[in-house]
């Protein structure tokens, strides 16, 4: 009923018509389209990241027992929007011996990074830009390629706030990206596809969704995710009295706005993935499957934020010790296992 | 000129100009980000061919680890701002006429090489048809190939281990730098 | 193949919003430099040298580790993806590679290089 995959469907043979009769092949058809789509999926994510700032300081104020923004609009939801225009119009305070190009090109690469990945998230049925026959795995590299924005972003300020900051950043991202991949390798042990629409598609029962069956798996995931995005108790990298602003000191105005907004599609993305692998993405009864998907992540990024007015950080030293020595075990151990009762059942 | 053409040639000059200017560019790091790009540029390529599995580990090695592994060199090795590494090279002459010895050599090769378009579809790409091979036909050097990591593992660490006064022991008494 | 065509016009599409909105920015902005807000900032106070660190070598350990353990990962997707209908032969080639590498990270563990002091 409110499937919006028909709706999608029309839109797509408007643009069709519109561009044969333009008069142009096939391969523009599909260009435009998906040009269509990429906006689109852009106002999503720019709104989206404007509601999680917001929710994160309701949820944040709430638990601190205080109330958080009220006066811009009812309850204060205009607020993002209110920083985001004053962010437009904030002066762009270079500093003189920054490495321009880099500098310059440090928050596009780490936004570009942290967009890309929206291409191949299924958001419900028949709701997906493209189904990549190597989904989770584009998805994996897209996150790697990601740490060179903070590095080149820690370089080229030419502090050594930054530096330091987005060293250690990127140190934190690097170490947990290797027990996240291994999460994700078990629930494919038992998917048998890299393919995010046919794991969802494998997962329209309740007792089907992969976290009953790889409880290890996502417990490793949840975590190794929470230190990818920089998260308490993993968010040292960006903690206040640790290193001012980590590796966005030197960066004011719209530049600072795109690291922002990479963070947030970040904390999307990562509880996006989760919900996929294991909750069964759009799958669920009565509603529209658009609707279960945005519930499941939401939820999802709920306890990221709910978590951060909860947990003390950890310091350096324990976050990384315990992604090398004991995550990562824990992870092997656990693709060990699932391996052993696939081949053994 | 159809689509997959024009697509080809615009990765090759992404290939080529990012090569080029890592080898010309003054700032050490620019030539890294660069090197970044022109490996964008082969995975790109791999995608052409009908291979992303190929284009993912490719972007997840290289870039993601590999590239990440050179900047980090990069960054604690050299100062910022004040010097920039100065590439002077009187060799120029005797490089540029090897180069395109070299290159001729390749071109008469390629020109004389049939190359025949192999008829059939390509495997899904997902990665199985690679995991059938190595888990069956290619057994031993799959398995070479992780004692070959082990002894790549073992000896790097060996190397940077041994770097005076860097790695710090609890009761190390000289004095501790402002490094995190 | 032409799946791929969506990457690339999100990655062209995400450079081109990121510029879009620089250029808007730059439009309203004001624009007033000075010497003392474009000196680079230490906490209020004039910067002391420039900025470099001392060598660390553990960042660059940690990097190394997990170059090889990437590899290992790109080695374990495939494997993931078709051991089931290979048996367990294909799981026991898995163990072995799985195991040597394990070895090193053993190797880096008792040489007190997973310690971040």
């Amino acid at each position: 009923m409110l499937e919006l995959d028909k709706l999608i469907g029309f839109v797509g043979a408007q643009i069709a018509a519109l561009v044969t009769a333009l008069g142009l092949g096939p391969d523009w058809v599909t260009l435009v389209q998906l040009v269509v789509a990429a906006l689109t999926l852009i106002g999503f994510a720019s709104v989206m990241v404007l509601g999680l700032v917001y929710a994160e300081r309701k949820v944040s104020a709430h638990i601190q027992m205080r109330v958080g923004p009220m006066r811009v609009g009812w309850h204060g939801i205009l607020q993002t929007l209110a920083d985001a225009v004053k962010l437009l119009q904030k002066e762009d305070i270079t500093p003189s011996n920054v490495d321009r190009a880099i500098y310059f090109w440090a928050p596009i690469v780490t936004f570009v990074a942290a967009f890309a990945v929206y291409a191949v998230i299924p958001f419900g049925r028949g709701l997906v830009v493209t189904d990549l026959n190597i989904g989770i795995l584009y998805i994996l590299a897209i996150t790697t390629f990601g740490v060179i924005g903070l590095l080149m972003a820690g370089w080229s300020s030419n502090n050594k706030y930054s530096l330091l900051g987005g060293f250690r950043s990127a140190a934190q991202v690097v170490s947990y990206e290797v027990p996240m991949a291994l999460a994700v390798i078990g629930v494919v042990m038992l998917t048998q596809t890299l393919s995010m629409v046919q794991i969802v598609g494998q997962q329209e029962k309740f007792y089907q969704w992969y976290v009953w069956r790889q409880p290890i798996g996502f417990l490793i995931y949840f975590v190794a995710a929470t230190a990818e995005v920089n998260r308490t108790p993993f968010d040292l990298p960006e903690a206040d009295s640790e290193l001012v602003a980590g590796f966005v000191t030197e960066y004011s105005g719209m530049k600072f706005a795109m690291f922002f907004l990479a963070e947030f599609l970040n904390m999307f993305t990562v509880a996006a993935i989760g919900t996929t692998l294991f909750f069964g993405g759009w799958n669920g009864p009565v509603l529209p499957s658009w609707m279960w998907f945005l519930i499941k992540t939401l939820a999802g990024v709920f306890v990221l934020m709910w978590m951060r007015w909860t947990y003390p950080r950890l310091r350096v030293d324990q976050l990384m010790g315990f992604a090398w020595k004991f995550l990562l075990p824990l992870a092997i151990l656990n693709i060990l296992i699932t391996g052993l009762f696939v081949v053994l059942f | 000129m159809d689509t997959i053409t024009l697509v080809f040639f615009a990765l090759a000059l992404l290939i080529i100009t990012s090569a080029l200017f890592v080898v010309t560019s003054k700032n050490i790091f620019h030539s890294a980000i660069f090197l970044i790009m022109a490996l964008f540029g082969v995975a790109g390529m791999f995608v052409m061919l009908e291979a992303p599995f190929l284009a993912a580990a490719q972007v997840l090695i290289y870039v993601g680890a590999i590239a990440i592994l050179m900047i980090f060199a990069v960054m604690l090795t050299a100062r910022i701002a004040d010097e920039s590494i100065i590439h002077t090279n009187e060799q120029v002459p005797a490089g540029l006429a090897i180069a395109l010895g070299l290159l001729a050599v390749i071109l008469y090769g390629l020109w004389n090489t049939p190359l025949t378009i192999h008829g059939g579809t390509p495997p899904s790409g997902g990665g199985h048809k690679l995991g059938e091979l190595f888990l069956t036909t290619f057994v031993l050097p799959f398995e070479v190939v992780s004692v070959l990591l082990l002894a790549a593992l073992v000896g790097a660490l060996i190397i940077a281990r041994r770097d005076p006064g860097a790695t710090p022991r609890p009761n190390d008494q000289s004095a501790e730098q402002t490094g995190a | 193949m032409s799946e791929f065509a969506a990457i690339a016009v999100f990655l062209v599409l995400g450079v081109g919003f990121v510029l879009f909105n620089f250029l808007l920015s730059k439009l309203i902005r004001p624009k007033n430099p000075n010497p003392i807000k474009q000196s680079t900032y230490e906490c209020g106070e004039t910067p002391v040298g420039p900025a470099w660190i001392q060598f660390n070598v553990r960042f660059y350990i940690f990097c190394l580790i997990f170059v090889i353990f990437d590899v290992e990962i790109v080695f374990l997707f495939p494997w993931a993806l078709v051991f089931q209908s290979l048996g367990l032969f294909a799981f026991v080639e898995m163990v072995i590679f799985v195991g040597i590498l394990m070895f090193g990270l053993l190797y880096a563990w008792r040489k007190g290089l997973l310690r971040w002091y």
